[in-house]
């Protein structure tokens, strides 16, 4: 909503404020006001010319050579536009002015003739295009007969005009109109605010008697006024009301069109002018539209209409989509004599889901939508009859036509003082919170030690007790409220040990290295379930803003991968990022999608950089599953944990595992497929993705003191060939199981295979630790425990023993 | 013998001054101290001795002999100094040579933001809750007091799954969920979390972004109780010496409803770019939970209030560490998020 200071003066007295100072009130009152705008811009030495003479240009076909009249004193202007014409009134930026572009006015020569000036269009004293009337929009503008030369320009187009832009909430459609501002401001200042006067002289003749009226969809249409006014002369407006619908963000069209705005803009009342003529009939019904029913509208366009939609007809055909679009058939028109003012409530949900449907949101279909006030729909159609009378010549008839089953009787709110006070935590007396209801001009009376307030219909944002609270505090100040803590039942507070867990994952990884990434929840359907760790039907959204976001994710690996690619891409080729976050499994019994929390993460490049000491090494398998592995002993899983060997799609067939939590799978990890590397234009990648809820939600035993040895243990090494597809996991429960009580660790410190060693084969090293934590071993306790460990190797893992 | 005892320990006397290393000292100790030594042999000879010459003549070896000992000692210690010294001198590093770096990742500026606001109101008593990012409209919408066809839906344009089914547009359905769950008894939440919207992303909209709500209801909820705390909320995120203002402003679930601006933290509230000249910046937005809210989740307005507030940890981290574009967030450029290294206390 754009709000004209000037026009705002005419009904409230601001003065005393700087406009900066208004703006920080009413901010703080509770309409947020984003900027004011200047509209005069600094803008001085534009003038009021008079074109006395006007001849070709002798060099140049499109300009003219005008001599013009700048109050007492002849000017040589060279000007370009397609209509400056000898004997129009124009306006002329002088030698010396500076325009809102930054144009600063000098004299020139133009194809050898000299130029003192230049003649302006509009747009080029800082309105925009789309608010200039037509008939100028392309070129200069032209001021009527009346005016003086020499005179300010600026004045006359009322450009001395600050501008408050407020940011509307969408409960306060009372400001919406200048006379709810002027309430609001009014309010807040404590200051009368003085309504228009209405008054004209009605014709003998009475409107009932020319045009019928009937409303057969009351509920949509709950009151319907219809004015009639003869004789109108449509013309232009006059400068004034041109100015005024200018500053309020509004094209001016004729005198007609323009007052059912101007009113608009007071009143917050949508209006619609038909000339009487063309609707033929001599009579309006409103209805709904027939189910396949055509309209030509406004603009043009003809459309299909649906039977809940209301329209306007004549009897026979729509001549209005009610509250939306005006037809083409009835508008007002230069050649109109008789108009009929429209003036009516529309139900808010049919006006939002016509304008929806239509694709129009207007000025009037946005305060229809909002819901106008019942009781200025009557007023709002005889302040327009008033204005055609005066502006345009017009012959109002007496009364009006009209169909009224609205509800006009203001909602009643009862209030106690207490209850306020208790709920904002202040001590506010009832007589202040009557004094506010007063500026707020809110019929309150005080009965019983209470408030009993009759809310007036330009209010519809105010309905429970609540509201009343907010009116109260909003006036009385919100600095005034004190700031005290809320006293409730003690509660412990803290995270959950789920919560606790998710902590202690994200600081492992990033001791570990790696840092938090995050990235988007929807995905292509190229993504959506690539590398997820279980098949399941995907969430898919109705109504995508692109097939790049179209569906919820399974995996977080595409993504993460994605953010590999796009850090390699920029030279930042070491790359160790991890994420938590939902991914989105098949539909549970409530109808929503089953969300997991998973852990992701993804290795790419250098592990280890040193370079002036030239160490460097490169992320592999082993450093991902270290990664792991810590992770596990972090939540004390490790002696869960297990890894085999596994086949996904767009991984490593030979360097990929599925993660074990016991008997559950709870995850992969590996080398991302070659292929798919290259595809992404990445290096060797290393990617775990693992059900993290899974994972903490596992119990684990209670952490619990073991005895420190008090006796020494002994190692004993062994060196073994064999089979290379032997797994180390296999030979080490092979030693395990064999090695009875007294073997307390097995350490696998030495894998060779290659020269001097068979094909086909490999060398592994294990180290075992021998201990009894009640006495000292013997080496004879040793060489048996030892030995039957050695049996179970070649026994079972055909192992041959290395001297 | 007496002679020769004087001659053997001038010999010893000049080998032990030319020992350059301990071990040519030490083969100078064995060879006249040792058992194979001449000093021994000395003494071995004793017995020839007259026996009244015998005491003297001990006397004197031993006199020797600890001088002798003494004297290599003495060497010795001079010649451990300077091994030492060349030892030192040898292992002498450039101390300004880079050190190898301990790689540490780190969390997510987001997420930085998010606990230092959680873990603030785990301080007083809070507790975290969460829920589904896919909601039901029931829970985003009807339960906060916009039912279907209100005009303020319009306010957030949204991801919808089915007709009743969406991507959460604010994190706002996890207090209507704990409300109903909590079944009348007082409650002290911080809702955190992942929202989503139909935005086309650009500098400053994202259509996934994060909230962190909060949410306090309970007998005698008062709306100073709600400026305390977003006070002392204002104070930890930006500084002890920031101001809060209240302006009233509009919310569907909240009345009256607020918005937080707090005094420019880099201007102070003289005016800068940060602010807009205004000398205040808008936080969050807050408000006393609406009676219908209340009533939907089983709660009984006349009897208990409730507040409520809500901020994105996005603009948060934007102003907090002066980040121009929301994108940032979300393309995780080694080169932005490993700038959020640091702790801060």
């Amino acid at each position: 909503m754009l709000v004209s200071t000037n026009w705002l003066s005419n009904y409230v007295d601001w003065n005393e404020l700087s406009i900066e100072e208004l703006a920080e009130k009413i901010t703080r009152a509770g309409i947020e006001v984003d900027g004011i705008i200047d509209r005069s811009f600094g803008m001085d030495n534009i003038v009021i010319g008079h074109v006395n003479s006007c001849v070709k240009h002798p060099e140049a076909d499109k300009l003219h050579i005008c001599q013009v009249d700048v109050g007492g004193e002849i000017s040589q202007i060279i000007c370009g536009a397609p209509n400056i014409a000898e004997g129009q009134n124009v306006i002329v930026a002088r030698p010396g002015a500076v325009l809102p572009g930054g144009m600063k006015i000098k004299k020139a020569k133009l194809r050898g003739e000299e130029s003192n000036g230049m003649i302006c269009s509009l747009q080029e004293l800082g309105i925009e295009g789309k608010l200039v009337p037509k008939a100028y929009a392309e070129g200069i503008y032209v001021l009527p007969n009346d005016v003086r030369a020499g005179d300010s320009a600026l004045t006359h187009l009322g450009l001395y005009d600050r501008i408050l832009e407020f940011d509307l909430t969408p409960n306060r459609s009372d400001a919406l109109s200048m006379l709810g501002v002027a309430y609001e401001v009014g309010a807040i200042l404590s200051k009368d605010i003085k309504l228009p006067e209405i008054s004209y002289t009605a014709s003998a003749e009475k409107a009932q008697d020319v045009l019928k009226l009937s409303v057969e969809a009351a509920e949509d249409n709950p009151m319907y006024v219809a004015k009639v006014v003869k004789n109108v002369k449509v013309a232009e407006s006059p400068q004034w009301l041109q100015n005024t619908l200018m500053s309020a963000g509004i094209r001016p069209h004729n005198n007609v069109v323009d007052i059912t705005n101007y009113v608009l803009m007071e009143y917050g009342q949508p209006l619609h002018a038909f000339d009487y003529d063309r609707l033929q009939t001599k009579e309006i019904v409103v209805r709904h539209a027939r189910e396949g029913e055509k309209m030509v509208t406004l603009d043009q366009v003809e459309r299909t209409l649906h039977d809940y939609q209301l329209v306007i007809t004549n009897g026979n055909e729509p001549v209005a989509l009610a509250g939306v679009m005006g037809g083409a058939n009835s508008e007002v028109y230069e050649g109109t004599t008789t108009v009929v003012i429209e003036s009516a409530y529309f139900a808010p949900g049919s006006v939002r889901q016509t304008s929806k449907e239509v694709g129009l949101r207007s000025d009037a279909s946005t305060r229809f939508e909002k819901g106008v006030d019942p009781n200025r729909v009557a007023e709002a159609a005889e302040r327009a009859a008033q204005l055609m009378a005066e502006l345009a010549g017009g012959e109002v008839l007496e009364g009006s036509v009209m169909f009224d089953e609205l509800d006009k009787t203001p909602e009643k709110i009862i209030l106690s003082p207490d209850y306020v006070n208790n709920r904002l935590g202040m001590k506010i007396a009832m007589d202040e919170m009557k004094t506010i209801m007063d500026r707020l001009q809110i019929p309150t009376e005080l009965i019983n030690g209470q408030l009993v307030m009759d809310i007036p219909t330009r209010r519809q944002d105010l309905k429970i007790k609540e509201d009343m609270i907010e009116e109260i505090a909003r006036l009385y100040g919100y600095d005034e409220i004190p700031k005290t803590l809320p006293i409730v039942e003690s509660t412990p507070g803290g995270l959950t040990p789920y919560q606790s867990k998710r902590r202690i994952v994200r600081r492992f990884l990033e001791a570990a290295g790696l840092s938090q990434a995050l990235t988007y929840s929807l995905a292509s359907p190229k993504d959506a379930q690539a590398f997820a760790l279980e098949t399941a039907p995907v969430t898919k959204l109705l109504m995508p803003m692109s097939e790049e976001r179209s569906i919820l994710r399974q995996s977080i690996i595409p993504h993460l991968l994605d953010a590999a690619t796009y850090n390699v891409a920029r030279r930042n080729d070491s790359i160790a990022l991890y994420e938590t976050g939902s991914v989105f499994l098949g539909i549970e019994e409530d109808g929503l999608p089953k969300e997991v929390e998973h852990v992701a993460a993804v290795l790419t490049g250098k592990w280890v950089h040193h370079a002036w000491q030239g160490e460097t090494k490169k992320v592999d398998f082993f450093v991902m599953k270290g990664i792991v592995e810590g992770l596990f002993e972090q939540l004390g899983l490790l002696e869960r944990l297990q890894f085999t060997k596994a086949t996904v799609e767009q991984m490593h067939p030979g360097r990929t595992a599925t993660i074990w939590l016991d008997d559950q799978s709870v995850g992969i990890i590996g080398q991302v497929h070659p292929t798919v590397q290259n595809q992404r234009d990445l290096q060797e990648t290393y990617v775990m993705e693992m059900n993290l809820q899974s994972i903490m939600q596992t119990a684990t035993e209670e952490l619990l003191y073991e005895a420190v040895p008090r006796y020494p243990s002994i190692s004993r090494d062994i060196a073994l060939m064999v089979d290379r597809d032997t797994s180390a996991a296999n030979l080490e429960k092979i030693i395990e199981q064999a090695g009875g009580n007294l073997l307390k660790k097995v350490q696998l410190f030495d894998l060779y295979e290659g020269k001097n060693v068979e094909e086909g084969t490999k060398s592994v090293a294990f180290s075992l630790t021998y201990f009894d934590p009640e006495r000292t071993l013997t080496d004879e306790d040793v060489v048996k425990a030892h030995s039957k460990v050695l049996d179970a190797l070649t026994v079972q893992a055909n192992a041959q023993l290395r001297s | 013998m007496k002679e020769q005892l004087h001659e053997l320990k001038e010999q010893v006397m000049l080998k032990i001054q030319e020992s350059h290393t301990v071990k040519e000292l030490n083969d100078v100790r064995v060879a006249y101290l040792g058992k194979k030594g001449p000093i021994t042999d000395l003494l071995k000879g004793m017995g020839k001795l007259p026996a009244e010459e015998r005491p003297k003549m001990g006397a004197l070896v031993n006199e020797i002999r600890e001088s002798v000992t003494a004297i290599l000692e003495e060497r010795k210690e001079i010649l451990e100094q300077q091994a030492i010294q060349k030892q030192l001198e040898n292992e002498s590093i450039d101390v300004t040579l880079p050190g190898r770096p301990v790689e540490l990742g780190n969390h997510h500026p987001l997420t930085r933001v998010v606990e230092e606001i959680e873990d603030f109101f785990i301080s007083m008593g809070y507790e975290i809750a969460e829920g589904p990012e896919v909601e039901k409209d029931y829970y985003n919408f009807e339960a906060l007091n916009l039912p279907k066809g209100h005009p303020a839906r319009d306010m957030q344009d949204s991801f919808y799954i089915t007709e009743d089914i969406l991507l959460r547009t604010h994190t706002s359905p996890v207090q209507a969920r704990t409300m109903e769950v909590k079944d009348g008894a007082a409650i002290k939440i911080i809702c955190p979390g992942k929202v989503y919207r139909r935005d086309s992303d650009d500098a400053t909209h994202s259509h996934q972004f994060t909230q962190i709500e909060g949410l306090v209801v309970g007998e005698n909820i008062r709306m100073s109780d709600l400026k305390g705390t977003l006070d002392l909320l204002a104070k930890k995120l930006f500084g002890a010496e920031r101001e809060i203002r209240l302006r009233p402003s509009f919310f569907p679930f909240t009345e009256p409803s607020v918005e937080m601006d707090i005094s420019c933290f880099k201007c102070g509230g003289s005016g800068c770019n940060v602010c807009k000249k205004t000398g205040w910046i808008e936080i969050l937005g807050a408000g006393m939970v609406h009676p219908n809210v209340l009533e939907m989740a089983g709660y009984n307005p006349e009897e208990v209030t409730g507040f409520a507030f809500g901020m994105g940890p996005e603009r948060i981290a934007m102003l907090k560490y002066g980040v121009e574009d929301i994108r940032h967030f979300y393309t995780n450029d080694i080169r932005f998020i490993s700038q959020f290294h640091r702790s801060e206390a």
